[in-house]
């Protein structure tokens, strides 16, 4: 059984059609990347993976652990070891970052039918974690992504992401905006993250990224659809030559369906 | 469609609403008389007067235009206050450590249920009866010199009917550590019980004080019977005297709550004011401040959280009468269910006081499509060089953020609850004092639905 099975795909938003039959498949320990031009639905991929609900999948369906996913609430998604970075991750004014992690992750482990972690445990736990983003531990005790530098926040969700422990992450566009020394943290950390029992879908624009988390496959996403998948050399082969003559095969794709 | 409470009747009253009020003036006039200057005497009367022509605020007029108080003005009324009713165990929940607390129940100051507390020498804190008795000279400059009545209904009845309340004064220079303490509460029964507490809290030149008004109801009688008080506070802050004060309004949903708090500062005084609502069916809290010497600074802060069919308005005014004087006022709002917010923030700034820096903010959160809230921010500004803001916003909760937090594990009634927390949060953080503080946060978990999954998370 594969970790993540999406078949035939299809996502809309207010009747306009953003994903058309996407298939992808996604095994335990691999990392795939997702590249694509803005607009192409990368962030809606991901953001429908979640279970955002304003997006309508009107036709295919996606299989988590061999489980369907279509009924699931986001947080039942969370719980079963699905993790989401965010592209823009949101400011919470007045819940303290690591309180707000410490309840995550005991609603995670409730789940599980493990036990809630007490409070020692849990500072000792989230500080090991806290060195594989080399975060300042001030952040842990701000508001979650209160007043955050853009670099700040993306840590803050690789941070997450360990400390939630998920089987799936995806990250969507976690390098955008980071320079080469945020980019490296950023990196690293995941680097640190990839296990036998892991797998990552690493959602991005640029190529740079990839260099630094090598990924086993990579797909291209243009107008809905995956148009070309490949190896790592795929990544290299897009930077050099962009998107333009993949996005005359996605218009061959559909006429030849139509 | 009705506007506030359900018990709301359209039957005519059967006698005039201010009759009974008239009554309560006779005999209230005639036992202070001898204990009173005559200016009081006369000030009663005349308020009485005012009030018979006014009678009860109607829709018509633009103050009261989205208040109706026709609820108070068709109950029947006693003025027994059956005081004697409540004992300790009614008011152990609202006693607040390490204060001087004065407990008023229904308007009567209660001296066994009180704990004073030693204070520095000169300090007085009483009840506003024995103040008249003991202080004349400290009370006679003050009361009844800055609440003006000659428009407002309810105080002309507070300053017609007022027997007691509580008296401070902080002489020159001195800094009182211990908060004080004004606790009120109210014991309702089958009439409406009404009270007019009277404080006035006075702080002379340099000095420095905590004030905390609660209001709140007997345990026991949460189910039984309505109360009516409408308490005018009057705050006079002397040059440098720096005066942090608290309102705490979190009585039965019967309850009628129509109060007016009128603050005056002089030259360079500081003054902080949150004023937090929960409770009451029918609140109103008219806050008046006067800037009237240069260099002052006024922060008026709220918070309001209302369900069912709560109805809570808050009407602002502050006069920026001298030159380089701040105002800050940030009031927050959570509605649910069928309530109802008003908040109507006045700022005048007269000719002359240049370089005013006013700021006002009006925050929402409609938590149910069926809450409502009227905000009107208004400016009249006199004078040429001054810096004045006013906003106001009615939202929801962000979906993104709900998404968001949905997305790390959290369920969505807890992720709800912790955004309504953490739009609260800005006031809960500005409260200084530990207990206020502490019965606020509470009262979020117990209110919010998976309160303690937000208890652990913040």
């Amino acid at each position: 059984m594969s970790l993540l099975e999406i078949k035939n795909l299809h996502v809309s938003v207010e009747d306009a059609e953003i994903l058309n039959g996407v298939d992808l498949t996604v095994e335990k320990g691999q990392v795939h990347a997702i590249m694509g031009p803005n607009g192409s639905g990368k962030s809606t991929l991901a953001q429908v993976l979640a279970g955002r609900d304003t997006y309508e999948v009107t036709q295919g369906e996606i299989l988590f652990k061999g489980e369907d996913l279509a009924e699931a609430a986001p947080e039942e998604r969370a719980r079963e070891g699905l993790f989401l970075a965010f592209q823009y991750p949101v400011e919470i004014p007045g819940v303290s970052n690591v309180y707000f992690l410490k309840a995550a992750l005991n609603a995670i482990r409730k789940h599980r039918g493990q036990e809630e972690m007490d409070a020692m445990d849990f500072l000792n736990y989230v500080r090991e974690k806290m060195s594989l983003v080399k975060m300042d531990e001030a952040l842990l005790n701000r508001p979650v992504n209160e007043g955050f530098s853009g670099g700040e926040k993306k840590r803050n969700e690789i941070f997450h992401m360990a400390v939630l422990d998920p089987v799936l992450a995806v990250l969507d566009e976690t390098d955008s905006g980071l320079d080469i020394d945020a980019l490296k943290i950023v990196a690293d950390g995941v680097n640190s993250l990839r296990s036998e029992g892991r797998a990552f879908l690493v959602i991005t624009h640029y190529q740079r990224l990839l260099n630094y988390i090598v990924p086993d496959v990579v797909h291209v996403l243009v107008d809905g659809k995956i148009v070309r998948s490949g190896g790592k050399e795929l990544a290299l082969e897009l930077e050099d030559k962009g998107y333009g003559w993949l996005e005359g095969k996605a218009k061959e794709q559909v006429a030849a369906h139509a | 469609m009705p506007e506030v409470a359900s018990s709301v009747s359209t039957k005519r009253p059967a006698v005039d609403p201010r009759a009974p009020y008239r009554e309560a003036f006779e005999r209230v006039s005639c036992s202070r008389a001898e204990h009173e200057p005559g200016r009081i005497g006369s000030l009663r009367s005349e308020a009485i007067g005012r009030f018979e022509e006014l009678g009860f605020p109607t829709k018509r007029l633009e103050e009261w235009r989205s208040t109706d108080v026709r609820p108070i003005a068709q109950s029947s009324i006693t003025f027994e206050a059956s005081a004697g009713l409540v004992t300790e165990s009614d008011v152990a929940d609202y006693r607040y450590p390490d204060t001087c607390e004065l407990v008023l129940v229904n308007g009567v100051y209660r001296p066994e249920l009180s704990r004073l507390a030693d204070l520095p020498e000169g300090v007085v804190v009483s009840s506003l009866v024995e103040a008249w008795s003991e202080h004349p000279d400290l009370v006679e400059p003050h009361l009844g010199c800055h609440a003006k009545f000659e428009s407002h209904a309810f105080v002309a009845l507070n300053t017609a009917l007022h027997e007691n309340g509580v008296f401070v004064f902080v002489p020159r220079g001195v800094v009182v550590e211990t908060p004080i303490h004004v606790l009120h509460i109210g014991r309702g029964a089958a009439q409406a019980v009404a009270s007019f507490p009277r404080n006035l809290f006075v702080a002379e030149e340099s000095s420095q004080c905590r004030v905390i008004e609660q209001y709140a109801t007997a345990e026991a009688s949460q189910t039984a019977g309505s109360t009516f008080v409408a308490p005018v506070t009057e705050i006079i802050l002397a040059p440098s005297a720096v005066v942090d004060h608290y309102k705490l309004q979190r009585e039965s949903t019967d309850a009628f709550h129509m109060a007016t708090f009128q603050i005056y500062l002089e030259r360079a005084s500081n003054f902080t004011s949150q004023s937090i609502s929960w409770g009451g069916g029918l609140v109103r809290n008219d806050v008046n401040a006067v800037l009237a010497g240069e260099g002052c600074e006024a922060t008026l802060n709220g918070l309001y959280m209302v369900e069912g069919r709560q109805l809570v308005d808050n009407h602002m005014r502050v006069d920026h009468v001298a030159a380089h004087c701040d105002s800050h006022e940030l009031f927050k709002g959570i509605l649910e269910g069928h309530a109802r917010a008003i908040f109507s923030g006045r700022i005048f700034v007269h000719k002359g006081a240049q370089k005013t820096d006013a700021k006002q903010t009006n925050r929402n959160l409609l938590l149910s499509p069926t809450a409502l809230v009227n905000s009107n921010p208004q400016l009249e500004i006199f004078a040429d060089d001054v810096r004045c803001t006013h906003g106001s916003t009615v939202g929801q909760l962000d979906e993104l953020a709900v998404f968001y937090l949905r997305s790390r594990g959290i369920g969505e009634e807890a992720a709800k609850s912790l955004l309504t927390y953490a739009f609260a949060a800005d006031i809960v953080q500005r409260i200084k004092d530990k207990s206020v503080r502490r019965d606020l946060e509470e009262f979020l978990f117990r209110r919010l639905p998976r309160g303690e999954v937000v208890r652990q998370a913040v």
